[in-house]
């Protein structure tokens, strides 16, 4: 790789600053009085602690995956701490009490906390270490019915809703991750839309990890009703430490009859240095459940962060004619490792399912993708079209694609599409003949790789990513 | 076409360049002035593309000796990107496929960027669609090629004709074409050979890299060259490509060990 290549990719991380705050830091180590703690610290019904300790002894008998593309040294689960909050001042009333540590902590990260802040248009809950700290436009969404908030606080005001959804989508015993995450999350976003109501702005939750050695494991259930529809948007950043981070969230979409919910993800958490040294673990379980007929399930995903990402948000297609969609692009660089993709299950008859997914390799980074497409014997008249597309570049990085298709009904239609290209000495020097720079022409070449993925992302969110790609991959060409 | 006291465009003097440790240019001397068309003729492996290249600043290959003068200023103290804002242009034998890029963008995008340089105004997109779609029209090109991806899929004979678009847009003050003949039927080369002599004007020059006279018949040289192992050893009028077409390369590599015997 040309040392224009290099300068290309290697940027430091700009989110990479510690918040100065008291936090209260549950003692490292796992246990069932860990899971006790939490529950008490956040004053839970008893169903909600018994989710929990029944998820942990399941968790005890599981082992961890082996079979994603990617290395790792063995995690401690003692050595995390499972709980870390940071100290009220006072009971919050409104935003203009939140610690002003905090506001100007989101501020730098360029997260509206305010609701007359530039992002206007959009509400935000905003989650900080183990616990949401704030939540936009709450009175103007409660209006139209639609409730927005932190889980935790949903689970004291709605219980019979959080109850009634939770864990249907990802159940507690679902996999290692998603069950260490049942038994210890702490906090995470409650969204219900009810029935026939478009939500009327773009929701929002913004993770940030600001403590060290501590674990995020938030938990994010979305539930549209009958013909609602939302748009919903999810940002991460996490401090510069040289210790590894475990992230495992689960995230569980429900769509009713002819409901639609959008989930895009711009996923930009700290992935270590350029020896590979730091960075967060994410290994993150997200699944929609298209339960209703015509209800529709799109998630996008912008994956640049984290020392490793090991994610398929997936689509259960179980109402007739519904559609679940798969938009992501994902980056790596320096040493980061990537195994990402969906998973389209089709049970319901004529359910569509579209998968496009672009990854860019770069440094000395592995990127695979990796996609299941199965088709019930009910799926009569499924269709699925994948796309896989990887881009390398510079030559000591690589990719890998993983498609898993199962047919189980001969009038299912599959197509998948799959190709690699590499960012090469010729195709910059055909750029710089014409007078266009190494940046530039490297800049739009993944622009036009991405494009498909981007069209799908909402506009304010669109030109974050593109300049979050640029940034990201400045220096990586030559 | 040749015009008196015309302004020395491009002055190379003993120019040497290898690629991978090995010699390919071994003493090129050559005087371009404006107004003027140049061919370059040899066989394979006779060096014709890699003095283009080099011209051009292909980082593959490294200049062992000799200068390069461009418009009076040394060529090699230019990144490759300065060169072409600077008026330099090379039409690639091997037009690179950039898959995703939309040739409008792209076009539009090296258009403005030679413009700036010049210190004229740039286009937006929709001056530059009328803009473009003129130009098109000179090369017979149909306006679907700015909706696609930069060369992915083209043919041989499009990629060509992108390349001469590329050139009409940017109006080079040096012009130097890599067998941009070759892969062309007979029609294509016709409508490609218009179009740059249409472009040919007294204020640039343009040098033709080809095999074969065919060309010729439609793009009058001023002075044809013909290269043998990395040096250019006959220089003649347009009848020395008439010439080689009868005899073949080996009479002028002939003729020359004679006259070097003699």
């Amino acid at each position: 790789m040309s040392a224009v290549l290099q300068n290309l990719v290697n940027q430091p991380y700009k989110h990479g600053f510690v918040t100065e705050i008291e936090s209260d830091v549950a003692p490292k180590g796992l246990n069932e009085d860990t899971i006790r703690m939490i529950s008490a610290k956040k004053n839970e019904p008893e169903w909600l602690l018994e989710f929990r300790l029944k998820a942990y002894q399941k968790w005890l008998t599981m082992k961890e995956p082996q079979w994603p593309n990617v290395k790792y040294p063995k995690i401690d689960f003692q050595a995390i701490s499972y709980y870390s909050a940071p100290k009220p001042r006072k009971k919050l009333g409104s935003m203009d009490e939140v610690d002003p540590e905090l506001l100007r902590t989101f501020e730098k990260l360029g997260v509206p906390m305010h609701e007359r802040a530039a992002l206007a248009g959009v509400a935000v809950d905003v989650i900080f270490d183990s616990v949401s700290v704030a939540t936009t436009y709450k009175q103007k969404l409660a209006e139209v019915g639609i409730i927005f908030g932190s889980i935790s606080e949903a689970v004291h005001t709605h219980p019979d809703l959080v109850k009634q959804y939770l864990g249907t989508v990802v159940p507690v015993g679902d996999n290692y991750y998603a069950t260490l995450n049942s038994a210890v999350f702490t906090d995470g976003s409650f969204c219900f839309i009810p029935k026939g109501v478009k939500c009327p702005m773009d929701l929002s939750t913004y993770f940030r990890i600001n403590t060290e050695a501590s674990g995020q494991f938030e938990r994010t259930l979305i539930i549209a009703e009958e013909g609602a529809s939302v748009s919903y948007l999810e940002g991460c950043t996490a401090p510069r430490f040289d210790t590894n981070q475990l992230h495992a969230a689960v995230v569980e979409l429900i769509a009713l009859d002819n409901a639609d919910i959008k989930y895009s993800t711009v996923q930009n958490w700290y992935a270590g240095d350029e020896n590979g040294v730091g960075g967060i673990f994410n290994f993150v379980t997200k699944r929609g459940l298209a339960k209703g007929v015509n209800s529709r399930i799109s998630w996008t995903q912008v994956e640049t962060g984290s020392a490793i990402t090991w994610k398929y948000p997936s689509c259960v297609l179980q109402g007739d004619n519904s559609v679940g969609e798969f938009y992501s692009v994902a980056v790596t660089n320096n040493h980061q490792q990537a195994d990402t993709g969906t998973k389209m299950i089709h049970i319901g008859k004529n359910t569509r399912s579209t998968i496009v997914s672009k990854g860019i390799s770069a440094g000395h980074s592995n990127n695979s993708y990796r996609g299941l497409v199965r088709i019930a014997p009910t799926a009569a008249g499924a269709r699925n079209y994948s796309q896989c597309d990887s881009m390398l570049i510079g030559d000591q990085c690589s990719a890998s694609t993983f498609p898993y298709i199962q047919v189980r009904n001969n009038s299912a239609i599959v197509e998948h599409e799959a190709s690699t290209s590499k960012i090469g000495e010729d195709q910059l020097f055909y750029f710089a003949q014409r007078g266009i720079g190494n940046e530039e022409a490297v800049s739009m070449i993944i622009n036009g790789f991405c494009k498909d993925v981007f069209q799908q992302l909402p506009m304010e969110f669109a030109v974050e990513a593109t300049k979050l790609l640029g940034f990201k991959l400045e220096g990586s060409v030559g | 076409m040749i015009y008196p006291n015309s302004k020395s465009l491009l002055e190379v003097r003993g120019l040497r360049a290898t690629v991978s440790g090995i010699e390919i240019l071994k003493g090129i001397d050559l005087t371009v002035r404006s107004g003027e068309v140049h061919a370059i003729m040899g066989t394979n492996g006779s060096g014709k593309s890699t003095f283009a290249k080099v011209l051009a600043g292909h980082a593959a290959y490294e200049v062992t000796g000799g200068t390069v003068m461009f418009e009076g200023k040394n060529l090699f103290e230019l990144a490759p990107e300065e060169r072409a804002r600077a008026g330099v242009f090379l039409a690639f034998q091997y037009p690179i496929e950039i898959p995703g890029v939309a040739n409008n963008q792209f076009l539009r995008l090296t258009y403005n960027t030679v413009q700036a340089q010049r210190g004229k105004d740039e286009l937006d997109p929709l001056e530059f669609d009328d803009f473009v779609r003129e130009k098109m029209k000179m090369l017979e090109m149909s306006p679907d090629f700015l909706d696609r991806s930069v060369n992915a899929g083209f043919s041989g004979g499009e990629k060509k004709r992108n390349e001469i678009l590329q050139m009409a847009l940017l109006e080079p003050r040096l012009a130097i074409l890599d067998e941009t003949d070759s892969g062309l039927d007979i029609d294509a080369l016709r409508i490609v050979a218009n179009g740059v002599n249409q472009l040919a004007t007294r204020d640039n020059a343009i040098i033709l890299v080809t095999h074969y006279q065919r060309l010729l018949n439609y793009i009058v040289p001023d002075y044809v060259h013909v290269m043998e192992s990395g040096r250019i050893i006959k220089t003649g009028g347009k009848q020395l490509a008439l010439d080689l077409e009868t005899h073949g390369y080996d009479w002028v590599s002939i003729e020359q060990r004679a006259a070097a015997g003699a």
